[in-house]
Protein backbone atom coordinates (compact mmCIF):
# COMPACT_ATOMS: atom_id res chain seq x y z
CA UNK A 1 0.00 0.00 0.00
CA UNK A 2 1.29 3.46 -0.89
CA UNK A 3 1.92 5.78 2.04
CA UNK A 4 1.17 9.42 1.28
CA UNK A 5 1.78 12.45 3.50
CA UNK A 6 -0.43 15.56 3.26
CA UNK A 7 0.03 18.18 6.01
CA UNK A 8 -2.68 19.40 8.35
CA UNK A 9 -1.11 22.72 9.39
CA UNK A 10 -2.77 26.11 8.89
CA UNK A 11 -1.02 27.01 5.64
CA UNK A 12 -1.64 23.64 3.98
CA UNK A 13 -5.28 23.78 5.01
CA UNK A 14 -5.48 27.39 3.79
CA UNK A 15 -4.19 26.22 0.42
CA UNK A 16 -6.75 23.41 0.16
CA UNK A 17 -5.23 20.33 1.84
CA UNK A 18 -8.52 18.92 3.17
CA UNK A 19 -10.20 19.07 -0.23
CA UNK A 20 -7.10 17.49 -1.74
CA UNK A 21 -7.23 14.60 0.74
CA UNK A 22 -10.89 14.01 -0.03
CA UNK A 23 -10.38 14.03 -3.80
CA UNK A 24 -7.18 11.98 -3.67
CA UNK A 25 -8.96 9.34 -1.60
CA UNK A 26 -11.87 9.24 -4.04
CA UNK A 27 -9.58 9.08 -7.09
CA UNK A 28 -7.52 6.27 -5.55
CA UNK A 29 -10.69 4.27 -4.85
CA UNK A 30 -11.87 4.83 -8.41
CA UNK A 31 -8.57 3.53 -9.77
CA UNK A 32 -8.44 0.61 -7.31
CA UNK A 33 -5.25 1.91 -5.65
CA UNK A 34 -4.61 1.27 -1.95
CA UNK A 35 -3.47 4.46 -0.22
CA UNK A 36 -2.72 5.27 3.40
CA UNK A 37 -2.80 9.04 4.00
CA UNK A 38 -0.86 10.45 6.96
CA UNK A 39 -1.67 14.01 8.01
CA UNK A 40 1.79 15.26 8.94
CA UNK A 41 3.01 18.72 9.91
CA UNK A 42 4.47 21.14 7.41
CA UNK A 43 8.17 21.07 6.50
CA UNK A 44 7.97 24.86 6.48
CA UNK A 45 8.34 25.28 2.70
CA UNK A 46 5.06 27.12 2.58
CA UNK A 47 5.16 28.21 -1.07
CA UNK A 48 4.96 24.50 -1.95
CA UNK A 49 1.85 23.77 0.12
CA UNK A 50 -0.03 21.62 -0.10
CA UNK A 51 3.10 19.53 -0.55
CA UNK A 52 2.34 15.86 -1.02
CA UNK A 53 5.01 13.30 -0.15
CA UNK A 54 5.10 9.65 -1.12
CA UNK A 55 7.16 7.12 0.79
CA UNK A 56 9.61 5.09 -1.29
CA UNK A 57 12.49 2.75 -0.46
CA UNK A 58 14.94 5.60 -1.12
CA UNK A 59 13.10 8.17 1.04
CA UNK A 60 10.12 10.45 0.59
CA UNK A 61 9.48 11.99 -2.83
CA UNK A 62 7.75 15.39 -2.78
CA UNK A 63 5.26 16.99 -5.15
CA UNK A 64 4.02 20.52 -4.80
CA UNK A 65 2.14 22.71 -4.75
CA UNK A 66 -0.54 20.17 -5.61
CA UNK A 67 -4.09 21.21 -6.48
CA UNK A 68 -7.05 18.92 -7.08
CA UNK A 69 -6.71 19.53 -10.85
CA UNK A 70 -3.27 17.90 -10.78
CA UNK A 71 -4.50 14.58 -9.36
CA UNK A 72 -5.41 12.98 -12.68
CA UNK A 73 -1.99 13.52 -14.19
CA UNK A 74 -0.22 12.57 -10.94
CA UNK A 75 -2.05 9.23 -10.86
CA UNK A 76 -1.45 8.73 -14.60
CA UNK A 77 2.27 9.24 -14.07
CA UNK A 78 2.43 6.81 -11.13
CA UNK A 79 3.23 9.30 -8.38
CA UNK A 80 2.16 6.66 -5.86
CA UNK A 81 5.29 4.73 -6.83
CA UNK A 82 7.42 7.88 -6.49
CA UNK A 83 7.82 8.38 -10.27
CA UNK A 84 9.70 11.64 -10.81
CA UNK A 85 8.52 12.56 -14.32
CA UNK A 86 5.62 14.82 -13.26
CA UNK A 87 6.34 18.58 -13.54
CA UNK A 88 5.32 19.08 -9.89
CA UNK A 89 7.84 16.52 -8.67
CA UNK A 90 10.47 18.05 -6.40
CA UNK A 91 12.59 14.91 -5.95
CA UNK A 92 13.62 13.59 -2.56
CA UNK A 93 12.26 15.94 0.11
CA UNK A 94 15.45 15.86 2.15
CA UNK A 95 17.48 16.90 -0.90
CA UNK A 96 15.48 20.08 -1.63
CA UNK A 97 18.17 22.78 -1.14
CA UNK A 98 15.87 25.03 0.96
CA UNK A 99 15.57 22.20 3.49
CA UNK A 100 18.98 20.60 3.05
CA UNK A 101 20.88 23.82 3.82
CA UNK A 102 19.14 24.22 7.21
CA UNK A 103 20.40 23.19 10.64
CA UNK A 104 17.27 21.84 12.21
CA UNK A 105 17.30 21.19 15.94
CA UNK A 106 13.99 22.61 17.15
CA UNK A 107 12.29 21.75 13.87
CA UNK A 108 14.04 18.39 13.39
CA UNK A 109 10.77 16.46 13.41
CA UNK A 110 8.57 19.06 11.71
CA UNK A 111 6.81 17.60 8.72
CA UNK A 112 8.35 14.17 9.20
CA UNK A 113 5.88 13.03 11.84
CA UNK A 114 2.15 12.92 12.38
CA UNK A 115 2.03 15.71 15.00
CA UNK A 116 -0.29 13.85 17.37
CA UNK A 117 1.32 10.41 17.05
CA UNK A 118 3.13 9.47 20.26
CA UNK A 119 4.86 6.60 18.45
CA UNK A 120 6.26 8.93 15.78
CA UNK A 121 7.47 11.36 18.43
CA UNK A 122 9.17 8.68 20.49
CA UNK A 123 10.79 7.06 17.46
CA UNK A 124 12.67 10.34 16.85
CA UNK A 125 14.13 11.04 20.31
CA UNK A 126 10.82 12.23 21.78
CA UNK A 127 10.46 12.22 25.60
CA UNK A 128 14.11 11.20 26.07
CA UNK A 129 14.80 14.61 27.64
CA UNK A 130 11.87 14.17 30.01
CA UNK A 131 13.00 10.68 31.00
CA UNK A 132 16.44 12.06 31.88
CA UNK A 133 14.95 15.00 33.77
CA UNK A 134 12.76 12.69 35.86
CA UNK A 135 15.95 11.15 37.29
CA UNK A 136 17.60 14.51 38.05
CA UNK A 137 17.13 16.96 40.91
CA UNK A 138 15.79 20.48 40.26
CA UNK A 139 19.15 22.27 40.44
CA UNK A 140 20.81 19.86 37.98
CA UNK A 141 18.10 20.51 35.38
CA UNK A 142 18.44 24.28 35.78
CA UNK A 143 22.25 23.97 35.54
CA UNK A 144 21.92 22.09 32.26
CA UNK A 145 19.72 24.83 30.78
CA UNK A 146 22.17 27.50 31.99
CA UNK A 147 25.10 25.64 30.40
CA UNK A 148 23.31 25.45 27.05
CA UNK A 149 23.42 29.24 26.72
CA UNK A 150 19.75 29.26 25.66
CA UNK A 151 18.35 32.78 25.55
CA UNK A 152 14.66 33.67 25.53
CA UNK A 153 13.33 33.42 22.00
CA UNK A 154 10.48 35.85 22.56
CA UNK A 155 12.74 38.73 21.62
CA UNK A 156 14.41 39.95 24.81
CA UNK A 157 17.07 37.20 24.73
CA UNK A 158 17.18 36.92 28.52
CA UNK A 159 19.16 33.84 29.60
CA UNK A 160 16.55 31.13 30.17
CA UNK A 161 18.58 29.32 32.83
CA UNK A 162 18.84 32.45 34.97
CA UNK A 163 15.07 32.94 34.80
CA UNK A 164 14.52 29.33 35.83
CA UNK A 165 16.99 29.72 38.71
CA UNK A 166 15.02 32.72 39.99
CA UNK A 167 11.78 30.74 39.97
CA UNK A 168 13.48 27.73 41.57
CA UNK A 169 14.78 29.93 44.41
CA UNK A 170 11.53 31.88 44.89
CA UNK A 171 9.24 30.89 47.74
CA UNK A 172 5.50 30.76 46.97
CA UNK A 173 3.23 32.62 49.35
CA UNK A 174 0.29 30.25 48.90
CA UNK A 175 -0.16 26.47 48.75
CA UNK A 176 3.45 25.97 47.61
CA UNK A 177 2.19 26.76 44.09
CA UNK A 178 4.40 27.76 41.16
CA UNK A 179 3.42 27.97 37.50
CA UNK A 180 4.85 27.45 34.02
CA UNK A 181 3.29 29.74 31.43
CA UNK A 182 3.98 29.45 27.73
CA UNK A 183 3.58 32.66 25.79
CA UNK A 184 1.98 31.49 22.54
CA UNK A 185 0.51 34.89 21.69
CA UNK A 186 2.54 35.14 18.48
CA UNK A 187 0.89 38.35 17.30
CA UNK A 188 3.46 40.01 15.06
CA UNK A 189 2.82 39.77 11.37
CA UNK A 190 5.36 37.67 9.50
CA UNK A 191 5.99 35.34 12.42
CA UNK A 192 4.75 31.77 12.43
CA UNK A 193 7.54 29.72 14.02
CA UNK A 194 5.56 29.22 17.24
CA UNK A 195 2.55 28.13 15.23
CA UNK A 196 4.70 25.65 13.33
CA UNK A 197 6.02 24.13 16.57
CA UNK A 198 2.50 23.75 17.95
CA UNK A 199 1.03 22.37 14.73
CA UNK A 200 3.94 20.17 13.59
CA UNK A 201 5.47 18.97 16.86
CA UNK A 202 3.23 19.75 19.84
CA UNK A 203 4.72 17.05 22.07
CA UNK A 204 8.05 18.89 21.99
CA UNK A 205 6.40 21.92 23.62
CA UNK A 206 4.53 19.70 26.08
CA UNK A 207 7.79 17.92 26.97
CA UNK A 208 9.65 21.23 27.35
CA UNK A 209 6.99 22.63 29.68
CA UNK A 210 6.92 19.44 31.74
CA UNK A 211 10.70 19.59 32.17
CA UNK A 212 10.36 23.25 33.22
CA UNK A 213 7.80 22.15 35.82
CA UNK A 214 10.16 19.49 37.17
CA UNK A 215 13.03 21.99 37.22
CA UNK A 216 11.33 24.54 39.48
CA UNK A 217 8.71 22.46 41.30
CA UNK A 218 5.62 23.68 39.42
CA UNK A 219 2.74 21.27 38.86
CA UNK A 220 0.53 23.47 36.69
CA UNK A 221 1.20 24.91 33.26
CA UNK A 222 -0.80 27.08 30.89
CA UNK A 223 -0.28 27.67 27.19
CA UNK A 224 -1.69 31.14 26.46
CA UNK A 225 -2.58 30.76 22.79
CA UNK A 226 -3.93 33.49 20.53
CA UNK A 227 -7.43 32.79 19.30
CA UNK A 228 -6.34 33.55 15.73
CA UNK A 229 -4.74 30.07 15.68
CA UNK A 230 -7.70 27.63 15.61
CA UNK A 231 -5.68 24.83 14.02
CA UNK A 232 -2.93 25.01 16.64
CA UNK A 233 -5.64 25.00 19.33
CA UNK A 234 -7.15 21.81 17.97
CA UNK A 235 -3.80 20.03 17.59
CA UNK A 236 -2.53 21.06 21.05
CA UNK A 237 -5.69 19.79 22.71
CA UNK A 238 -5.46 16.46 20.88
CA UNK A 239 -1.80 16.11 21.86
CA UNK A 240 -2.39 17.01 25.53
CA UNK A 241 -5.19 14.45 25.82
CA UNK A 242 -3.02 11.73 24.28
CA UNK A 243 0.02 12.62 26.40
CA UNK A 244 -2.13 12.46 29.55
CA UNK A 245 -3.59 9.09 28.56
CA UNK A 246 -0.08 7.71 27.97
CA UNK A 247 1.27 8.96 31.30
CA UNK A 248 3.53 11.72 29.96
CA UNK A 249 1.40 14.44 31.60
CA UNK A 250 -0.85 14.63 34.65
CA UNK A 251 -0.39 12.69 37.90
CA UNK A 252 2.53 10.31 38.48
CA UNK A 253 4.35 10.95 35.18
CA UNK A 254 5.93 7.68 33.96
CA UNK A 255 5.58 6.22 37.45
CA UNK A 256 7.86 8.89 38.97
CA UNK A 257 5.36 10.27 41.47
CA UNK A 258 5.80 13.71 39.83
CA UNK A 259 2.81 15.72 38.62
CA UNK A 260 2.36 18.27 35.86
CA UNK A 261 -1.00 19.45 34.51
CA UNK A 262 -1.25 21.44 31.32
CA UNK A 263 -4.10 23.48 29.87
CA UNK A 264 -4.48 25.67 26.79
CA UNK A 265 -6.10 29.07 27.40
CA UNK A 266 -7.24 31.23 24.51
CA UNK A 267 -6.61 34.94 24.14
CA UNK A 268 -9.27 37.14 22.60
CA UNK A 269 -7.72 39.43 19.99
CA UNK A 270 -5.66 41.70 22.20
CA UNK A 271 -2.19 42.36 20.79
CA UNK A 272 -0.87 43.68 24.11
CA UNK A 273 -1.37 40.28 25.75
CA UNK A 274 1.84 39.10 24.05
CA UNK A 275 3.59 41.19 26.70
CA UNK A 276 4.19 38.86 29.61
CA UNK A 277 2.61 40.81 32.47
CA UNK A 278 -0.56 41.67 30.53
CA UNK A 279 -0.67 38.03 29.46
CA UNK A 280 -0.69 37.04 33.15
CA UNK A 281 -3.50 39.53 33.85
CA UNK A 282 -5.47 38.00 30.99
CA UNK A 283 -4.90 34.47 32.31
CA UNK A 284 -6.24 35.64 35.66
CA UNK A 285 -9.44 36.72 33.91
CA UNK A 286 -8.77 40.45 33.81
CA UNK A 287 -8.27 43.16 31.22
CA UNK A 288 -4.84 42.73 29.66
CA UNK A 289 -3.19 45.72 31.30
CA UNK A 290 0.58 45.83 31.74
CA UNK A 291 1.84 45.42 35.31
CA UNK A 292 4.63 47.49 36.79
CA UNK A 293 7.95 45.64 37.18
CA UNK A 294 9.45 44.89 39.66
CA UNK A 295 8.31 42.54 41.02
CA UNK A 296 9.35 40.17 38.24
CA UNK A 297 6.86 37.47 37.18
CA UNK A 298 9.52 34.96 38.23
CA UNK A 299 8.87 36.06 41.83
CA UNK A 300 5.31 37.43 41.75
CA UNK A 301 3.70 35.98 38.63
CA UNK A 302 0.43 34.22 37.89
CA UNK A 303 -2.02 34.58 40.80
CA UNK A 304 0.85 36.22 42.69
CA UNK A 305 3.03 33.11 42.67
CA UNK A 306 6.51 32.42 41.19
CA UNK A 307 6.06 31.80 37.47
CA UNK A 308 8.23 30.94 34.48
CA UNK A 309 6.92 32.80 31.45
CA UNK A 310 8.74 31.52 28.36
CA UNK A 311 8.17 31.79 24.66
CA UNK A 312 7.13 28.67 22.68
CA UNK A 313 10.53 28.41 20.98
CA UNK A 314 12.46 28.68 24.26
CA UNK A 315 10.45 25.84 25.81
CA UNK A 316 10.62 23.84 22.58
CA UNK A 317 14.44 23.95 22.69
CA UNK A 318 14.51 22.28 26.12
CA UNK A 319 13.89 18.62 25.11
CA UNK A 320 16.91 18.71 22.74
CA UNK A 321 19.11 20.30 25.41
CA UNK A 322 18.12 17.71 28.01
CA UNK A 323 18.34 14.76 25.66
CA UNK A 324 21.54 15.64 23.77
CA UNK A 325 23.20 17.67 26.51
CA UNK A 326 23.84 21.38 26.96
CA UNK A 327 27.11 21.27 25.01
CA UNK A 328 25.49 19.80 21.89
CA UNK A 329 23.19 22.85 21.78
CA UNK A 330 25.93 25.33 22.64
CA UNK A 331 28.06 24.02 19.76
CA UNK A 332 25.73 25.88 17.40
CA UNK A 333 25.81 29.66 17.06
CA UNK A 334 28.46 32.26 17.76
CA UNK A 335 29.68 34.51 20.58
CA UNK A 336 27.05 34.81 23.27
CA UNK A 337 24.26 33.83 20.87
CA UNK A 338 24.26 30.07 21.06
CA UNK A 339 22.03 27.55 19.39
CA UNK A 340 19.83 28.02 16.36
CA UNK A 341 17.20 30.53 15.34
CA UNK A 342 14.20 29.99 13.09
CA UNK A 343 13.97 32.71 10.42
CA UNK A 344 10.60 33.30 8.83
CA UNK A 345 10.23 34.68 5.32
CA UNK A 346 6.84 36.12 4.51
CA UNK A 347 4.92 38.71 2.55
CA UNK A 348 6.21 39.78 -0.86
CA UNK A 349 8.73 36.97 -1.36
CA UNK A 350 8.87 34.03 -3.79
CA UNK A 351 9.71 31.25 -1.36
CA UNK A 352 8.13 32.09 1.97
CA UNK A 353 8.71 29.67 4.80
CA UNK A 354 10.66 28.74 7.87
CA UNK A 355 14.45 28.42 7.91
CA UNK A 356 16.27 27.19 11.01
CA UNK A 357 19.95 28.09 11.08
CA UNK A 358 22.65 28.63 13.68
CA UNK A 359 23.07 32.29 14.67
CA UNK A 360 25.23 34.10 12.12
CA UNK A 361 23.25 33.91 8.86
CA UNK A 362 23.24 37.05 6.67
CA UNK A 363 20.18 38.90 5.35
CA UNK A 364 21.35 38.39 1.77
CA UNK A 365 21.55 34.61 2.22
CA UNK A 366 18.07 34.57 3.65
CA UNK A 367 16.33 36.83 1.13
CA UNK A 368 18.10 35.73 -2.04
CA UNK A 369 19.44 32.19 -1.54
CA UNK A 370 16.43 30.97 0.41
CA UNK A 371 13.69 33.47 -0.43
CA UNK A 372 14.45 33.66 -4.16
CA UNK A 373 13.61 37.36 -4.35
CA UNK A 374 10.24 39.08 -4.42
CA UNK A 375 6.90 37.63 -5.47
CA UNK A 376 5.07 40.67 -6.84
CA UNK A 377 7.05 43.84 -7.54
CA UNK A 378 10.74 44.48 -6.73
CA UNK A 379 11.30 45.44 -3.14
CA UNK A 380 12.93 48.62 -1.82
CA UNK A 381 13.05 47.59 1.79
CA UNK A 382 12.39 44.75 4.17
CA UNK A 383 11.38 44.41 7.79
CA UNK A 384 13.82 42.22 9.69
CA UNK A 385 11.76 41.58 12.71
CA UNK A 386 8.63 42.55 14.41
CA UNK A 387 6.79 45.78 13.78
CA UNK A 388 8.87 47.78 16.29
CA UNK A 389 12.11 46.97 14.47
CA UNK A 390 11.25 49.10 11.46
CA UNK A 391 12.48 48.51 7.92
CA UNK A 392 15.87 48.21 6.22
CA UNK A 393 16.63 49.50 2.72
CA UNK A 394 17.55 46.83 0.22
CA UNK B 1 -43.09 28.25 26.15
CA UNK B 2 -39.51 29.40 26.35
CA UNK B 3 -38.23 31.83 23.75
CA UNK B 4 -34.92 31.45 21.90
CA UNK B 5 -33.55 34.25 24.05
CA UNK B 6 -34.46 32.43 27.27
CA UNK B 7 -32.89 29.26 25.89
CA UNK B 8 -29.77 31.30 25.23
CA UNK B 9 -29.64 32.39 28.88
CA UNK B 10 -30.07 28.76 29.90
CA UNK B 11 -26.99 28.00 27.78
CA UNK B 12 -25.15 30.82 29.55
CA UNK B 13 -26.01 29.25 32.91
CA UNK B 14 -24.70 25.86 31.73
CA UNK B 15 -21.43 27.33 30.47
CA UNK B 16 -20.89 29.24 33.72
CA UNK B 17 -21.60 26.15 35.83
CA UNK B 18 -19.16 24.02 33.85
CA UNK B 19 -16.25 26.50 33.98
CA UNK B 20 -16.58 28.68 37.08
CA UNK B 21 -14.39 26.39 39.20
CA UNK B 22 -11.34 27.08 37.01
CA UNK B 23 -8.70 29.53 38.24
CA UNK B 24 -9.05 32.72 36.17
CA UNK B 25 -12.34 31.43 34.76
CA UNK B 26 -13.61 34.62 33.15
CA UNK B 27 -12.04 34.32 29.68
CA UNK B 28 -12.92 30.62 29.33
CA UNK B 29 -16.52 31.48 30.31
CA UNK B 30 -16.75 34.35 27.81
CA UNK B 31 -15.30 32.16 25.05
CA UNK B 32 -17.67 29.35 26.01
CA UNK B 33 -20.71 31.60 25.76
CA UNK B 34 -19.64 33.19 22.50
CA UNK B 35 -18.81 29.78 20.97
CA UNK B 36 -22.32 28.56 21.75
CA UNK B 37 -24.39 31.70 21.09
CA UNK B 38 -22.19 33.74 18.76
CA UNK B 39 -22.18 36.68 21.20
CA UNK B 40 -22.48 37.55 24.87
CA UNK B 41 -25.99 38.76 25.70
CA UNK B 42 -26.17 41.72 28.10
CA UNK B 43 -28.24 39.65 30.51
CA UNK B 44 -25.33 37.21 30.83
CA UNK B 45 -23.24 39.87 32.57
CA UNK B 46 -25.02 39.82 35.96
CA UNK B 47 -25.09 36.01 35.86
CA UNK B 48 -21.30 35.82 35.33
CA UNK B 49 -20.71 38.54 37.93
CA UNK B 50 -22.71 36.62 40.54
CA UNK B 51 -20.94 33.32 39.80
CA UNK B 52 -17.45 34.82 40.02
CA UNK B 53 -18.24 37.16 42.90
CA UNK B 54 -17.22 40.19 40.84
CA UNK B 55 -19.03 43.40 39.96
CA UNK B 56 -20.97 43.80 36.70
CA UNK B 57 -18.64 46.68 35.86
CA UNK B 58 -15.63 44.36 36.09
CA UNK B 59 -17.21 41.83 33.74
CA UNK B 60 -18.24 44.54 31.31
CA UNK B 61 -14.73 45.99 31.49
CA UNK B 62 -13.19 42.70 30.42
CA UNK B 63 -15.70 42.10 27.61
CA UNK B 64 -15.08 45.57 26.18
CA UNK B 65 -11.29 45.27 26.47
CA UNK B 66 -10.97 42.27 24.14
CA UNK B 67 -11.81 42.85 20.46
CA UNK B 68 -13.07 39.32 20.02
CA UNK B 69 -16.02 39.51 22.39
CA UNK B 70 -19.23 40.98 21.01
CA UNK B 71 -22.52 41.82 22.69
CA UNK B 72 -24.74 41.70 19.59
CA UNK B 73 -25.66 38.69 17.49
CA UNK B 74 -23.37 38.16 14.46
CA UNK B 75 -24.46 36.99 11.03
CA UNK B 76 -24.57 33.32 10.18
CA UNK B 77 -20.91 33.37 9.12
CA UNK B 78 -18.02 35.55 10.23
CA UNK B 79 -15.47 36.58 7.62
CA UNK B 80 -12.25 38.15 8.88
CA UNK B 81 -9.70 39.82 6.62
CA UNK B 82 -6.10 40.04 7.76
CA UNK B 83 -4.82 43.61 7.88
CA UNK B 84 -1.30 42.88 9.18
CA UNK B 85 1.93 43.81 7.35
CA UNK B 86 2.70 40.60 5.45
CA UNK B 87 -0.81 40.53 4.02
CA UNK B 88 -0.65 44.24 3.18
CA UNK B 89 2.57 43.59 1.26
CA UNK B 90 0.56 41.16 -0.86
CA UNK B 91 -2.45 43.35 -1.54
CA UNK B 92 -4.84 42.96 1.39
CA UNK B 93 -5.81 46.66 1.24
CA UNK B 94 -7.26 46.17 -2.24
CA UNK B 95 -8.89 42.96 -1.00
CA UNK B 96 -10.61 44.68 1.92
CA UNK B 97 -11.85 47.49 -0.33
CA UNK B 98 -13.29 44.86 -2.67
CA UNK B 99 -14.85 42.91 0.21
CA UNK B 100 -16.56 45.95 1.68
CA UNK B 101 -17.99 46.88 -1.70
CA UNK B 102 -19.06 43.34 -2.59
CA UNK B 103 -20.78 42.78 0.75
CA UNK B 104 -22.08 46.35 1.09
CA UNK B 105 -20.84 46.59 4.69
CA UNK B 106 -17.93 48.03 6.63
CA UNK B 107 -15.93 46.24 9.33
CA UNK B 108 -17.97 45.24 12.42
CA UNK B 109 -21.15 45.19 10.33
CA UNK B 110 -23.44 42.42 9.10
CA UNK B 111 -24.99 42.07 5.64
CA UNK B 112 -28.69 42.91 5.43
CA UNK B 113 -29.64 39.25 4.88
CA UNK B 114 -27.66 38.50 8.08
CA UNK B 115 -25.55 35.91 6.28
CA UNK B 116 -22.10 37.45 6.82
CA UNK B 117 -20.43 39.62 9.45
CA UNK B 118 -17.22 41.31 8.32
CA UNK B 119 -14.38 41.71 10.81
CA UNK B 120 -10.72 42.69 10.70
CA UNK B 121 -8.01 40.44 12.10
CA UNK B 122 -4.34 41.15 12.71
CA UNK B 123 -2.31 38.12 11.63
CA UNK B 124 -3.48 34.56 11.20
CA UNK B 125 0.08 33.21 11.01
CA UNK B 126 -0.35 32.33 7.34
CA UNK B 127 2.04 35.11 6.31
CA UNK B 128 3.93 33.06 3.71
CA UNK B 129 0.75 32.58 1.64
CA UNK B 130 -0.83 36.00 2.04
CA UNK B 131 -3.33 37.66 1.80
CA UNK B 132 -5.28 35.57 4.30
CA UNK B 133 -8.94 35.43 5.24
CA UNK B 134 -10.64 33.50 8.05
CA UNK B 135 -14.12 32.14 7.41
CA UNK B 136 -15.51 30.94 10.73
CA UNK B 137 -12.74 28.52 11.86
CA UNK B 138 -11.21 27.96 8.41
CA UNK B 139 -8.26 29.96 7.11
CA UNK B 140 -7.88 30.60 3.40
CA UNK B 141 -4.64 31.76 1.76
CA UNK B 142 -3.68 33.70 -1.39
CA UNK B 143 -7.11 35.36 -1.51
CA UNK B 144 -7.75 37.79 -4.36
CA UNK B 145 -11.04 39.45 -5.36
CA UNK B 146 -12.09 36.48 -7.47
CA UNK B 147 -11.38 33.90 -4.75
CA UNK B 148 -13.17 36.11 -2.22
CA UNK B 149 -16.31 36.28 -4.38
CA UNK B 150 -16.34 32.48 -4.69
CA UNK B 151 -16.02 32.10 -0.92
CA UNK B 152 -18.92 34.47 -0.34
CA UNK B 153 -21.06 32.76 -2.94
CA UNK B 154 -20.49 29.41 -1.20
CA UNK B 155 -21.42 30.87 2.19
CA UNK B 156 -24.61 32.47 0.89
CA UNK B 157 -25.65 29.21 -0.81
CA UNK B 158 -25.07 27.32 2.44
CA UNK B 159 -27.24 29.84 4.27
CA UNK B 160 -30.10 29.28 1.86
CA UNK B 161 -29.86 25.51 2.28
CA UNK B 162 -30.06 25.81 6.07
CA UNK B 163 -33.12 28.02 5.84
Amino acid sequence: MAKVFIPRDTTSLAMGADQLVAELTAEAAKRGEQVEIVRNGSRGMFWLEPMVEVETAGGRIAYGPVSCEDLDSLFDQDFLKGETSHPLCLGLTEEIPYLKKQQRLTFARAGITDPVSLDDYQSLDGFNGLKKALKMDCQSIVDEVKASGLRGRGGAAFPTGIKWQTVLDAVPTKDNQKYIVCNADEGDSGTFADRMVMEADPYMLIEGMTIAGLAVGADQGYIYLRSEYPVAHQILNEAIAKAEAAGFLGENIQGSGKTFHLEVRLGAKAYICGEETSLLESLEGKRGLVRAKPPLPAIVGLFGQPTIVNNVLSLAAIPYIMSQGAQAYADFGMGRSLGTLPFQLAGNIKRGGLIELAFGATLKELLEDFGGGTFLRPSDACSTGRRPTGCLHA
Amino acid sequence: MTTAYEQGLQTVAEVIASLQHKPGALLPILHGIQDRLGYIPNDAIPMIAAALNQSRAEIHGVISFYHQFRTTAPGKHTVEICRAEACQAMGSRQLEAHAKEALGVDYHQTTSDRSISLEAVYCLGNCACAPSVRVNDDIVGRVDADKFDKLVEKLKTQTLEVQ
